[in-house]
């Protein structure tokens, strides 16, 4: 059974109801998601064709426990066997496949785990995706903060011991443009020594000025590599153009940024075919650029205000932690990130094997470090969550945590050049 | 006759260095105690803290810091690195690392010979990670490094000696200490390589995943050395295609 993604907010006017419901129900009425819209580059990039004609053709039930045994006994992981342990056919392996992707991440990254904190920093959107919190059509405390708020917002962050941080905002170039954006990352670089984005998609020049402006990591969700299932789940404005969101990570490095982050949101589509696509895309755009620095998300769906019933579907941890290992075994030098949407059990479990990157002190509103942080109330407004997040835990407690379990908890792994 | 490593003028007893990467209290602690390490790397990067725990406080003193330039991908980032290590008192010793490839981690010998030659005359130690090729091994000597630090295999591999008898060729032909790095997996590797007349071994992976840390480096420090004395020693003849006949093939030759 499907998540039921649509809610009529009673903010609506009759008109705005009308539109949003002709969005749900009549295909003809949303604008064609493979045709770029005005002011979006189109890059010179075979990456798009390589990652679907793989994932077109990926039959995961074809594949037998005598391909899984094979796939764990070879050296190096190739794209069948990772094939091979995406599928169903895997899932009696998992315990063999956590120890062999236990190794590789112990040789690639030793026993560090890194930490970082998201600071949303403006929930305005104005893409209809029906499964996100701040979608244009949800009834939520909308807000941008000044950056005398931002900077407040930092200073508490930093204050908490946090060295990376990671800043997002809501998809909307009228709310929050790349100026904004940028004047964010020049005050973020005076309190922490890592930054990284998770905004919407820009130009490549764009994400050259955000590189000046202190920025070098950039993070974008594909969220659906199905192109049938994104376009009927990105019902209106830029991020329902396909594949400017997908050559998004390319034209970042091709600006300068020294990093990018992948992920499909699993539990929308085929996870199975969206864990293929996204580490294709990783390992695709790697033998072009191995200069840079990648890494991979694996969130799964939350509940959101307004409908707290939308979940993961047939992404249960089981099938989370199989993709995590296969990930791990098939891209061994890449960064895994396991965010607070998982338990804390899960999160501690999962750095054990595999994940190098989690947060913590995360909240995923607008504004609100103060009164989450050090339990003070604001007289200033706040913003609403893009989803429910699961584990809360703060810095010191994550830290405490990870060494607990014999790990290096780490802060700073960078130095800007 | 002592038998000293010799860095840009410092003299070391150990010949064992511990490498960067994974770190704990006690793989630093069994390092310095059981296996006799005198210098630890430590990556930059990483050190370069202010809050919470800082790596530079697990060093022990009387312990030589040899920060390295990881995370550098071109020739001035790695200048920058090394300078910024001395600012924050790591010293004058660098270890070089530059890569243009985050899968292998592989080192570019080409930007690593020209960062060799800013630092050497701003005064540091340069210890140069590298590929094991003799021609850039002999400009990392005409660049003023101190040693040449050649991968045995891949970094954190655990493959041992791969690139043996390149690297037995820099120990032929370069005359300064030639260091081995990275792939060392066990210590019949690191004594093999020190029998070859490699100067030094640097490790992490193989002991900080060892199930016995202490009892480990001590291993790494008898295999080292064991290593060390057959090469001083001279190695015997070793024969290869069964015993040799013990009258002379040319024993008939009358004049």
């Amino acid at each position: 059974m499907d998540n039921r993604f649509f809610v009529d907010g009673a903010h609506l006017s009759p008109a705005a109801l009308e539109k949003k419901h002709k969005l749900e129900t009549d295909p003809a009425s949303r604008t064609n998601h493979m045709e770029y819209m005005e002011g979006m580059e189109q890059i010179q990039s075979d990456i798009m064709g390589k990652v679907l004609s793989e994932m077109n053709s990926y039959d995961c039930s074809k594949y037998t426990a005598k391909d899984v045994k094979a796939a764990l006994e070879h050296e190096t992981c190739t794209i069948d066997d990772f094939k091979a342990l995406l599928s169903p056919a895997a899932e009696p392996f998992l315990e063999q496949m956590a120890e062999r992707a236990r190794f590789e991440t112990s040789k690639h990254f030793g026993n560090t785990v890194y930490l970082f904190t998201p600071l949303y920093i403006a929930n305005y959107c104005e893409n209809y995706c029906v499964y996100c919190g701040f979608n244009c059509y949800n009834n939520i405390s909308r807000m941008k903060l000044s950056m005398e708020q931002i900077a407040r917002e930092m200073q508490i962050i930093h204050d908490s011991g946090m060295e990376e941080i990671l800043i997002l905002t809501g998809e909307s170039r009228a709310q929050s443009n790349v100026e904004y954006i940028g004047e964010a990352c020049k005050l973020a670089r005076k309190y922490f020594r890592m930054v990284g984005l998770e905004i919407y998609p820009v130009n490549v020049d764009e994400y050259k000025y955000l590189h000046k402006c202190g920025a070098d990591y950039v993070t974008v969700f594909q969220e659906t590599y199905d192109r049938c299932r994104y376009s009927e789940l990105h019902l209106l404005g830029h991020k329902r153009v396909y594949p400017y969101r997908f050559d998004a990570q390319e034209r970042a490095l091709m600006g300068g940024m020294r990093g990018v982050a992948f992920s499909a949101l699993l539990g929308l589509s085929d996870f199975r075919k969206d864990a293929l696509a996204s580490a294709l895309h990783v390992y695709f755009l790697q033998r072009k650029y191995p200069h840079a620095e990648m890494s991979l998300s694996c969130p799964r769906l939350r509940p959101i205000i307004n409908n707290d019933k939308i979940n993961p579907l047939d992404v249960h941890e089981t099938q989370l932690c199989q993709i995590i290992c296969a990930y791990r075994i098939f891209l061994p030098f890449v960064g895994i990130t396991v965010s607070s949407r998982e338990s804390e059990s899960f999160r501690n479990g999962i750095v054990k094997i595999a994940a190098t990157k989690v947060s913590a002190g995360v909240s995923t509103g607008i504004g609100d470090h103060e009164s989450k942080y050090n339990g003070k109330k604001s007289n200033e407004n706040e913003g609403d969550e893009q989803f429910e997040i699961n584990d809360s835990r703060s810095l010191d407690v994550m830290y405490k945590d990870i060494a607990a379990e014999g790990l290096q908890p780490v802060l700073n792994d960078y130095i800007y050049m | 006759m002592e038998d000293k490593l010799i860095l840009g003028g410092h003299e070391f007893n150990s010949r064992f260095i511990l490498g960067s990467g994974k770190y704990s209290l006690n793989l630093i602690e069994a390092a310095v105690r059981d296996a006799g390490a005198e210098i630890i790397t430590l990556a930059v990067r990483r050190a370069n803290t202010k809050e919470q725990e800082n790596i530079l406080d697990y060093i022990p003193k009387g312990v030589t810091l040899l920060p390295n330039t990881s995370g550098a991908r071109t020739a001035e980032e790695a200048v920058r690195i090394a300078r910024l290590a001395r600012e924050i008192g790591c010293g004058n010793f660098v270890k070089i690392e530059i890569m243009r490839d985050t899968k292998y981690l592989l080192p570019d010998n080409n930007e690593t010979i020209k960062a060799t030659e800013i630092l050497a005359k701003e005064g540091f130690v340069v210890l140069p990670y590298m590929y094991p090729d003799l021609y850039a091994a002999r400009d990392l000597v005409n660049a003023g490094a101190a040693a040449v630090m050649p991968l045995a295999a891949p970094i954190g591999s655990n493959k041992g000696l791969a690139t043996k008898d390149f690297i037995q060729i820099l120990v032929d032909e370069i005359d300064l200490p030639v260091i081995v790095d990275a792939g060392i997996g066990r210590p019949s590797q690191a004594c093999e390589a020190m029998e070859m007349g490699a100067a030094a071994i640097m490790a992490n992976t193989s002991l900080a995943t060892a199930g016995d840390l202490p009892l480990m480096a001590s291993a790494f420090k008898n295999a080292i050395e064991a290593g060390r004395k057959a090469y001083l020693s001279g190695l015997g003849r070793v024969l290869t295609r069964g015993a040799s006949a013990s009258d002379p093939l040319t024993g008939f030759l009358r004049d």
